[in-house]
């Protein structure tokens, strides 16, 4: 069964059509890449998957069930800003979502539980490198660390599917190389189903299975407002990666140089879309 | 050096910051010094011994008709009326704000007529407190309730809708129900605020407090100022606006200290 099915999903805001007629299954436990230019929609796609937007028309499904009408425990995220809480320390981030699941009334634990849980959460920031901050605020962390921290407090829940919105943006290339590596391998290691969005391609090319290119496919000035982005390429990356097991590919190749994009090639197998008629268009080509 | 680049010292800051209280008394000192050479009986401008008489009268000898310290029991006359319309309407403020904050529902049923309350004039209101509410305590922490609310609550409700939607959103992914979003996320980001604008709120609150005890009591602060000025005891009601903002001054920075104490995440991430 797929993890994710997007089926005819059309959304509109007030008479502007921002994403029309997308059709696309996801497999479990791949890690799909969402490029396209600023503005085609991809924040509005990744809020539809979360429940946050509901589409105009159309449906998306959840490993087969109909997708909750609101945000759930289920579908993780991570932020490009704003995905960690500024009141709490980096232990209280962590801790935080199985407080709220496990305490309804006061929202938190106390005496044994709470040191279990504690224990927990240092484990899970040792994973991703941030032990020995545990006491600090959020603010008091780099921006690396930062979504770290987010990463961390997204994976205590174990969604099904973890949802990125240019998560690593705002990071230099050296912390983004180190950040990169963090994520291939809780990808590795934890079952989930990866939604990134990023406008790196390099990016796209290093962590994705697959890669989801939207596009206007008219963008006329008069046409802006009256037609909208869709999905216009979707690449399988090649040599294939499969979760839970390193690839030749990523054994291959030291990390930071696996760009493939550098050989002036698109390595990887393209679906076709629909849109193929006006591949000619595309940045990708 | 550029002067926008200059920046004083620990002790030039002390000596700036006191010179120009310094200068305000040296101003005082010397133009009462000149009405009393004029006129020994001259009661507008005291000199600093009258004060420390009328202190001495006030707050170290126990009245003659009723025993009591006047400074000490028109302080505590004053406070707890202060304190419990303060808190009142912090209660209140909680409550309503942090539902109008979070609950759209809640925010199109209330936020009208909070908005259309907050433009009362309070004091005009006064008549109607004492009316229906008698001239006891009631109708003076009843009026700065009603002073102080409407203002604490658009703050915090703005307060808590300026969250970032996000930071809502990535709540909700975390399992939290509306309660918890409220109590966990939402609450604790504006519970600084709140005691922010509670500190601008002092002001008003003492000007209700002042004007209410003025019209009617037999205790407090402001009642003992409108009550000497019939006989122009200026010794008295200076010392007693100094201990007036004395006490304002040391809320806020009581209250000043209380939120960096609670919420020491405040203010980290250059928000001042
Ligand atoms: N709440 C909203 N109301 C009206 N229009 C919106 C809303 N949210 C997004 N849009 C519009 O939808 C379009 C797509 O926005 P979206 O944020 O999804 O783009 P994006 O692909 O994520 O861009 P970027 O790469 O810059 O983040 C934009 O034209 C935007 O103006
Ligand atoms: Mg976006």
């Amino acid at each position: 069964m797929n993890a994710i099915t997007v089926e005819n999903v059309w959304k509109e805001y007030g008479d502007q059509i921002v994403l029309e007629n997308l059709n696309l299954s996801i497999a479990p436990r791949a890690f799909v890449a969402l490029v396209g230019p600023s503005g085609c929609g991809k924040t509005t796609f990744l809020r539809m998957l979360l429940g946050q937007e509901r589409p105009t028309r159309g449906r998306i499904l959840l490993d087969g069930a109909p997708l909750p009408p609101e945000p759930g425990p289920d579908r993780g995220v991570v932020y490009q800003r704003y995905s960690v809480f500024p009141h709490l320390t980096v232990l209280g981030n962590v801790m935080i979502g199985t407080e709220l699941r496990g305490a309804r009334l006061l929202g938190r634990r106390f005496g044994a539980a709470r040191r279990a849980l504690a224990d927990d959460s240092r484990a899970m920031l040792a994973e991703v490198g941030l032990a020995g901050s545990e006491d600090k605020y959020p603010a008091q962390l780099s921006g690396g660390m930062q979504q770290r921290l987010a990463l961390a407090q997204a994976l205590m829940m174990k969604p099904r599917v973890l949802l990125l919105d240019e998560p690593f943006g705002a990071l230099d290339p050296g912390i983004r190389a180190d950040i990169h590596k963090l994520m291939k391998r809780l990808w590795n290691e934890v079952p989930m189903t990866v939604v990134m969005v990023t406008h790196d391609l390099r990016e796209a090319f290093t962590l994705a299975t697959r890669i989801l290119a939207f596009e206007r496919l008219r963008d006329r000035p008069e046409e802006r407002l009256r037609y909208g982005a869709t999905l216009s390429r979707d690449i399988d990356v090649w040599p294939p990666r499969i979760a839970g097991r390193t690839t030749l590919y990523d054994a291959d190749i030291p990390p930071g140089q696996d760009d493939l994009t550098a050989f002036g090639q698109v390595p990887g197998t393209t679906r076709h879309t629909g849109a193929a008629d006006h591949a000619a268009h595309s940045p990708l080509a | 050096m550029r002067l926008i680049n200059r920046h004083p010292g620990r002790a030039a800051r002390l000596f700036l910051g006191s010179l120009p209280f310094l200068i305000l008394v040296v101003a005082y000192l010397v133009a009462s010094a000149a009405r009393l050479a004029d006129n020994p009986g001259d009661k507008l401008l005291p000199a600093l011994s009258s004060f420390a008489q009328a202190i001495e009268t006030m707050a170290l000898t126990p009245d003659r008709r009723t025993g009591a310290y006047l400074l000490w029991s028109d302080t505590w006359a004053s406070l707890t009326r202060l304190w419990a319309g303060l808190g009142i309407a912090t209660a209140i403020t909680l409550v309503m704000g942090l539902a109008i904050g979070v609950l759209p529902v809640m925010r199109a049923l209330l936020a009208p007529v909070v908005a259309f309350a907050s433009m009362v004039p309070p004091l005009a209101l006064l008549p109607i407190l004492f009316i229906a509410l008698g001239l006891g305590e009631t109708s003076k922490i009843a009026l700065i309730v009603i002073g102080v609310t409407p203002f604490l609550i658009r703050d915090l409700s703005l307060a808590a809708a300026a969250l970032p939607r996000e930071m809502i959103v990535k709540a909700e992914t975390l399992s939290a129900s509306t309660w918890l979003i409220a109590l966990r996320v939402v609450l604790p980001q504006v519970m600084p605020r709140l005691l922010d604008s509670l500190r601008l709120q002092l002001g008003p609150a003492f000007l209700f407090l002042i004007a209410a005890e003025a019209i009617s009591a037999d205790s407090g602060l402001g009642y003992r100022i409108f009550l000497v000025r019939r006989y122009l005891s200026m010794d008295i009601i200076f010392p007693y606006v100094a201990w007036i903002t004395l006490l304002a001054v040391a809320m806020d920075l009581g209250l000043g200290g209380l939120r960096r104490l609670m919420f020491p995440w405040w203010g980290l991430e250059g928000r001042r």
